[in-house]
């Protein structure tokens, strides 16, 4: 609503604010630089010290993510890391999306409707964000084990949507409680159904809430390692683990395809985050100035 | 027929609050009610009973003969202007004033007309693209009012309808509203806490204290003959007098039929035209004589008859000027035009006009 004053705004900071926000954002900025530099260097610019600023950029990592070369030259081996991405975008966005959707869902029967206990219920979910998750691994290990699941896409899922859910409802029970409540007793007297007031009038309201909370649990779930390493098998592996998994080996640490492995692994949250901008930007400062 | 009854509807609340207590109340086709009190006293309540957005605790509610307590509020087809307009953020000012359309199945043809029809009666053709956000406070005023009467509703209900405009737009929307609610014909109910709203949009009044309907009347009844203390010292600005007294006799009616009485007031004997009716009254007991602002006259300052009293504050208003006049730590609130030369400190004497004097008895009731 007002974008254009803070436009103006930032566009009067001085000059000496600017160039002091301009260090801070580049010390910020400078290791995902230096590894997408690194990632187009070859293995002797990658290892060269001090630092190489000036190099011939090559596409060679970025190759060797997807086909292994073979000792003895030739074709090369497919690497499995056009299966891994492929996990990793599944995984995160099947769990991210069923997550949101059940998590909207229930936060707002938590707010509109509430339950005997009401509180209680939503203390009872938050808990399970209060210890580590590692606590709970070995547990989450033998069901897993119980029920199959293991190595399986069904079974990560799963717990991927469990694990942000908590997040998930919480954030959107807080966008809900922040409504206009006369504006739904207004749509019931327009002859809404409790259904159309849900669909029509106050989700449109929190899509901005929804995106901010969209964006934070695709980055934790994109970025999960732990769970991923224990219940994933070699079909159902996500980047994540194949990274870790390519740091060991017998030439030492290739630095360039590592680069590549995480230039690529960055990409999809930069367009997701870029994608949302403007709805992240109102979800993280929603109720603050949303009259 | 197409009458808003209530009858002994009574609302209270999971934490024992009784919101409103047995009131009952009709509102006529074509009449305007306003429902008027301070805050807190279940007017809004009220409303949301009559809208289907609060359930009656006891008590039955009808709309156009029809019992509607059990029926939810989109079936109860009332139309209904929130005080913060609750106009739709993510729908167009249009789409906004299509929505009740929705609801009743209209072909796309006849929910423009209908929409075309509103905006131009209150003026909205060039913002109909535009999202509430951007609109003016009379703007979405506009809009609000507009999405109520774009549909056929059986009554209309206003929750506080200018409170959040500046006080001239107040006055263009309070003719506007009253232009438009004369031309619907249908019951309208519309809570309020101003006064001068109420007394100028209103047929007539429902005053409101804790719950309870204190007195239904006239916008004029209301103000000449104010049923209790609440209503006498709710009504009107500056407020009643009202000051304790003793009735020290009656006289008899003279052959007009004015009835005199006598007074022990302020430590001084007046006698005032009464209504007839305190002539029940026994002689010694205590009542409450109630005296608006504007009924004072000034007198010589040594008639009898009449209250002495010193200026102690003066406050101009424009055209006229209150003066707080105190006399034995009572405070008597005058009005008078503002070439009455006054002086902070003067002793005057000041009189009630024949006809003005209303009489409280002992339990705050007036008596006549």
């Amino acid at each position: 609503m007002s974008r254009e004053r803070e436009v103006k705004a930032i566009g009067q900071a001085g000059w000496r604010r600017t160039f002091g926000a301009g260090i801070v954002s580049l010390a910020y900025f400078f290791p995902v630089f230096y590894i997408i530099m690194t990632a187009f260097k070859t293995r002797p610019d990658a290892l060269a010290m001090p630092i190489k600023f000036l190099f011939t950029p090559t596409l060679e990592n970025f190759y060797s993510v997807f086909v292994r070369a073979d000792i003895q030259g030739g074709g090369g081996t497919n690497s499995g890391f056009g299966l891994y991405f492929f996990n990793s975008l599944f995984i995160g966005g099947t769990s991210v999306f069923l997550a949101l959707i059940i998590g909207t869902s229930a936060a707002y029967g938590f707010s509109r409707f509430p339950l005997r206990g009401n509180d209680t219920y939503l203390f009872v979910i938050l808990t399970t964000r209060m210890l580590p998750p590692i606590i709970a691994i070995i547990p989450i290990f033998v069901l897993f084990r119980i029920f199959g699941l293991s190595g399986s896409y069904t079974g990560v899922i799963a717990l991927y949507t469990a694990f942000n859910l908590p997040f998930s409802i919480w954030m959107a029970k807080s966008f809900f409680d922040d409504l206009d409540r006369d504006i739904e007793d207004a749509a019931r007297m327009d002859g809404s159904s409790e259904w159309s007031v849900f669909r029509k009038i106050c989700l449109p309201q929190v899509y901005g809430g929804l995106a901010a909370t969209f964006v934070f649990a695709v980055i934790l779930t994109w970025n999960e390692f732990l769970f991923a390493l224990m219940l994933t098998g070699t079909e159902t592996r996500t980047v994540p683990v194949a990274i870790a998994r390519t740091i060991g080996g017998q030439v030492g640490v290739d630095w360039g395809l590592l680069s590549a492995i995480e230039t690529l692994f960055i990409i999809p949250v930069v367009i997701v985050t870029f994608l949302l901008q403007n709805q992240l930007l109102r979800g993280v400062t929603f109720g603050t100035i949303r009259k | 027929m197409f009458e808003i009854r209530l009858e002994k509807v009574t609302k209270r609340f999971g934490n024992g609050l009784v919101a409103v207590d047995k009131a009952d109340l009709t509102v006529g086709r074509g009449e305007v009610m306003c429902l008027l009190g301070p805050s807190g006293c279940g007017k809004t309540t009220m409303l949301r009973m009559i809208a289907g957005l609060e359930w009656a605790t006891s008590g039955d509610i009808l709309i156009a003969g029809k019992r509607v307590n059990d029926l939810p509020a989109r079936e109860r087809n009332v139309a209904m202007a929130f005080q913060f307009y609750a106009l739709y953020p993510s729908l167009s000012v249009e789409d906004n004033l299509a929505y009740p359309l929705h609801a009743e199945n209209l072909g796309k043809a006849e929910i423009a007309a209908r929409v075309a029809r509103v905006s131009e009666a209150l003026d909205l053709k060039s913002i109909l693209k535009r999202r509430p956000h951007q609109l003016g406070e009379g703007e979405k005023q506009r809009v609000a009012v507009g999405r109520s009467i774009v549909r056929d509703p059986t009554c209309f209900l206003f929750d506080e309808p200018l409170s959040r405009l500046d006080i001239q737009l107040r006055q263009t929307m309070r003719t506007q509203i009253k232009e438009i609610l004369s031309r619907l014909d249908k019951p309208t109910v519309i809570v309020t806490h101003d006064q001068i709203e109420a007394l100028t949009m209103a047929d007539r009044i429902a005053v409101m204290q804790l719950g309870k309907i204190e007195q239904i009347a006239t916008p004029h009844e209301l103000f000449s003959k104010p049923t209790n203390l609440f209503v006498a010292g709710f009504i009107g600005t500056p407020q009643m007098n009202l000051l304790g007294a003793v009735l020290a006799g009656v006289g008899e009616p003279d052959p007009t039929g004015v009835v005199t009485a006598r007074f022990a007031l302020l430590g001084e004997n007046i006698s005032a035209q009464v209504n007839g009716g305190v002539a029940k009254l026994p002689s010694g007991s205590k009542v409450t004589l109630g005296i608006r602002p504007r009924s004072f006259e000034f007198v010589n300052t040594d008639a009898s008859d009449a209250l002495h009293a010193s200026i102690d504050i003066i406050e101009p208003m424009g055209a006229e000027v209150l003066a707080h006049l105190i006399e034995k730590g009572a405070d008597l609130r005058c009005v008078v035009q503002n070439n009455v030369a006054l002086a902070v400190g003067d002793r005057v004497a000041v009189r009630c006009k024949p006809g003005q004097l209303h009489v409280f008895d002992d339990a705050g009731n007036l008596v006549g």
